[in-house]
């Protein structure tokens, strides 16, 4: 799709195309350079929060658009994180290694995207029932495996880069972070490299788009959908591991919160595309620092009115979004081979 | 089940069978499901070091044990039958409502309101106000991501669940703040006690909201295959521009869908607070919803297979307590055998192939993705 357009490098065609974005990127960051001089540490303070908070968010919406490009609707990214949330825990008390628990998180999460390809690919059930029973299958599992009373090692603390963490305003809100969010950031970054600019990217797209046809060309359709979704549950795990190991450092019932199906909403927001889900995080992320900062503030309103933010914000980027992001056209039909 | 397997064997002729064939080829999957999600729970206890044999007698003796033991079994099947067939309403027109925990939360507190609220009214006035509340409120709830997904696209499948998320924090506010308990020793968040008049008594053992919920069933079934607007939800439910062709006012009927499930959903949370607990008290209510999701599956979407599927999560749920106590398992087990119930029964391909059951072609499959994104 995008190639086609590509052919006519002109100014007018990024304008028309990028304009509207270039527009409201300025805004933001005459925005955020307003309040930075204002009250620089305050300023600091809540974009580095927005940044944290957006990571199991943008790694969300990555494994559910890497599952839908590849025309495989995922509603269990709430499940496969809070699985993943749960054996990085566990990992963490029985080895005490961050970096192993991480490990373990991480293959959690893609043994769980290996059930939803069964399910979806493989079975050919109704994709929304499928994330259901994963959904419910985490909450009840992890429920009945938790005891209360393990001890951990901790959780990872900032790594500041070196010189890169000194820069006044990026640095500590970038470049002074631990290292899921690091990776995070990373990802979103290689999955768009990967998703538009590689033949693996193409293959998955047209598997999402018009199966049928990949398949006639020789793609491999059951492999990629496979694939794509195993490795999307392996970044649902990333960001499962984010909350207990990065976040909280325990583990707690339900601990996901929802954040599962926020991603949906981000994913949805950003269009399909990596780098737009992470602006949509971002905003997220925002909001929920802007949440903890009321709160600081002492302005009178009730706590649960501030808790209900997040989902409301999903509630109304959904109602304005769906209907105008373009969905990938094989999103959610099974494919049965001829 | 020798004579039905006999059946079974006997090729093609639906016609020709019995009703028993019937019953059977509508309970053969659930019964199945339910068997292996009992056998893969039994690994998981001998995994977590403990005794299957004993854990499901356990259970077994909680929900059934005696009179006291299958009346809680009632009730706790009580509001389970609402959600239930809340979400196999929503399902009979593609509609996924997840939403049921919220709508029920809601039901629950209003019901509660008018139950404390209210004074000076005979019982049978009182108890049906606060129930038809409960249901109001659930109406109202329900109507939302109707509504949204109606004018806007947004699947109800988020939306229903970001709005249980807003429900418990209203739902918490409120028996925290404006309705809160404040009479002497109280510090806990939850509403004052309902009057004696908004109580719905049990008769000789059995929980009058149980009758109401059979009712409900009735109603429901006699609502989806008897009347035009069963009609309408139906078609709308197997093909939705078929429908808009033929001349149904799709939106209207999606709308009036939720409402419907939302109300039932309500009247569930409402009878769980009339009948049960006697106020409103945050946490009370966890689960109710979601098992619907469940149960109605288990219950193959019609109103009356709802019934048995309720009365089963219903008596896991109350044997759950007794399993905890008597031999010491965590009662979460009970949540993972119900999704493995969950799996098995839509994953009725992996059943069939293993139990060589045939299809038997009259199925109406309803396909819940179909709204994602496409309009």
């Amino acid at each position: 799709m995008q190639n086609s357009y590509s052919s006519i490098p002109t100014w007018k065609y990024f304008w028309h195309r990028y304009g509207l974005l270039t527009g409201f990127g300025i805004f933001i960051l005459a925005l955020i350079l307003f309040f930075y001089f204002q009250d620089s540490e305050k300023t600091i303070a809540v974009l580095a929060a927005s940044v944290r908070h957006s990571t199991p968010l943008v790694l969300g919406a990555l494994c559910g658009l890497m599952n839908e490009r590849a025309g495989v609707i995922n509603i269990g990214i709430e499940g496969q994180m809070l699985m993943a949330a749960f054996m990085g825990y566990m990992v963490n008390v029985w080895t005490g290694n961050l970096y192993i628990a991480i490990l373990g998180g991480v293959l959690t999460g893609a043994v769980m995207g290996l059930f939803h390809a069964f399910m979806s690919v493989t079975l050919k059930l109704d994709q929304i029932i499928g994330g259901t029973v994963i959904n419910i299958l985490a909450l009840g599992l992890t429920g009945y495996f938790y005891q209360t009373g393990l001890t951990t090692e901790g959780k990872f603390t900032a790594i500041p880069l070196g010189p890169l963490a000194e820069i006044p305003l990026i640095g500590p809100v970038l470049f002074d972070n631990p290292p899921i969010t690091y990776a995070a950031i990373v990802l979103v970054f290689v999955v768009q490299f990967v998703l538009f600019r590689t033949k693996w990217g193409l293959r998955t797209r047209a598997v999402g788009e018009h199966p049928r046809a990949a398949d006639t060309v020789g793609i491999n359709v059951y492999f990629m959908r496979y694939a794509n979704v195993i490795l999307g549950g392996a970044i649902a795990g990333l960001a499962g591991a984010f909350l207990t190991l990065e976040a909280v450092g325990s583990f707690e019932r339900n601990m996901t919160n929802g954040r599962g199906f926020i991603a949906l909403a981000v994913m949805l927001f950003g269009k399909y595309t990596p780098l737009g889900a992470w602006g949509a995080a971002l905003f997220f992320g925002f909001t929920t620092a802007m949440q903890t900062q009321l709160q600081f503030a002492g302005i009178n309103v009730p706590h649960q009115f501030i808790g209900m933010i997040p989902y409301l914000t999903t509630i109304l980027v959904l109602a304005g979004f769906v209907g105008r992001t373009r969905v990938p056209a094989a999103d959610g039909v099974p494919y049965e081979k001829e | 089940m020798s004579a039905e397997q006999k059946a079974t064997s006997n090729s093609g002729q639906h016609q020709e069978r019995g009703w028993l064939y019937k019953i059977w080829q509508q309970v053969n999957i659930p019964l199945a499901a339910v068997f292996f999600a009992l056998l893969i729970g039994a690994v998981l206890l001998v995994i977590s070091g403990a005794n299957p044999i004993q854990a499901y007698a356990a259970l077994f003796d909680g929900a059934f044990g005696s009179m006291t033991a299958l009346g809680r079994t009632l009730e706790k099947a009580t509001p389970l039958i609402f959600s239930g067939l809340a979400v196999a309403f929503a399902f009979k027109a593609g509609l996924f409502n997840i939403g049921a925990q919220g709508q029920l939360l809601f039901g629950a507190i209003t019901a509660a309101a008018i139950g404390f609220g209210v004074e000076g009214l005979p019982a049978y006035i009182h108890a049906p106000l606060a129930l038809l509340g409960g249901a109001a409120a659930g109406a109202l709830y329900g109507a939302i991501p109707g509504a949204l997904k109606v004018y806007t696209g947004a699947h109800e499948v988020i939306t229903t669940i970001m709005l249980n998320y807003i429900a418990i924090n209203i739902t918490d506010y409120l028996a925290d703040g404006p309705w809160k308990d404040t009479s002497a020793g109280n510090i806990i968040a939850r509403t004052p006690e309902i009057h004696e008049t908004a109580r719905i008594p049990a008769i000789a053992g059995i929980p009058l909201g149980f009758g109401l919920a059979i009712l409900a069933a009735i109603l429901v079934w006699w609502i989806l295959s008897r009347t035009t607007l069963g009609f309408d939800i139906r078609t709308v439910g197997l093909n939705a521009s078929a429908a808009r062709y033929a001349g149904i006012r799709v939106g209207f009927t999606i709308i009036l869908t939720m409402v419907l499930s939302g109300a039932l959903a309500g009247i569930g949370g409402a009878v769980e607070t009339q009948g049960v607990v006697g106020r409103y008290q945050p946490g009370f209510n966890a689960g109710l919803g979601f098992d619907g999701i469940t149960i109605a599956l288990l219950g193959k979407t019609s109103p009356f297979g709802v019934i048995p599927a309720a009365i089963l999560v219903g008596a896991m749920r109350a044997g759950a307590s007794n399993m905890q106590f008597t031999a010491g398992i965590a009662k979460e087990i009970v949540d993972v055998i119900q999704a493995l119930m969950l799996f098995f029964v839509s994953a009725d391909m992996v059943v069939r192939w293993i139990f060589r059951i045939r299809e038997s072609g009259e199925e109406e499959k309803i396909t819940l993705s179909s709204g994602w994104g496409h309009q």
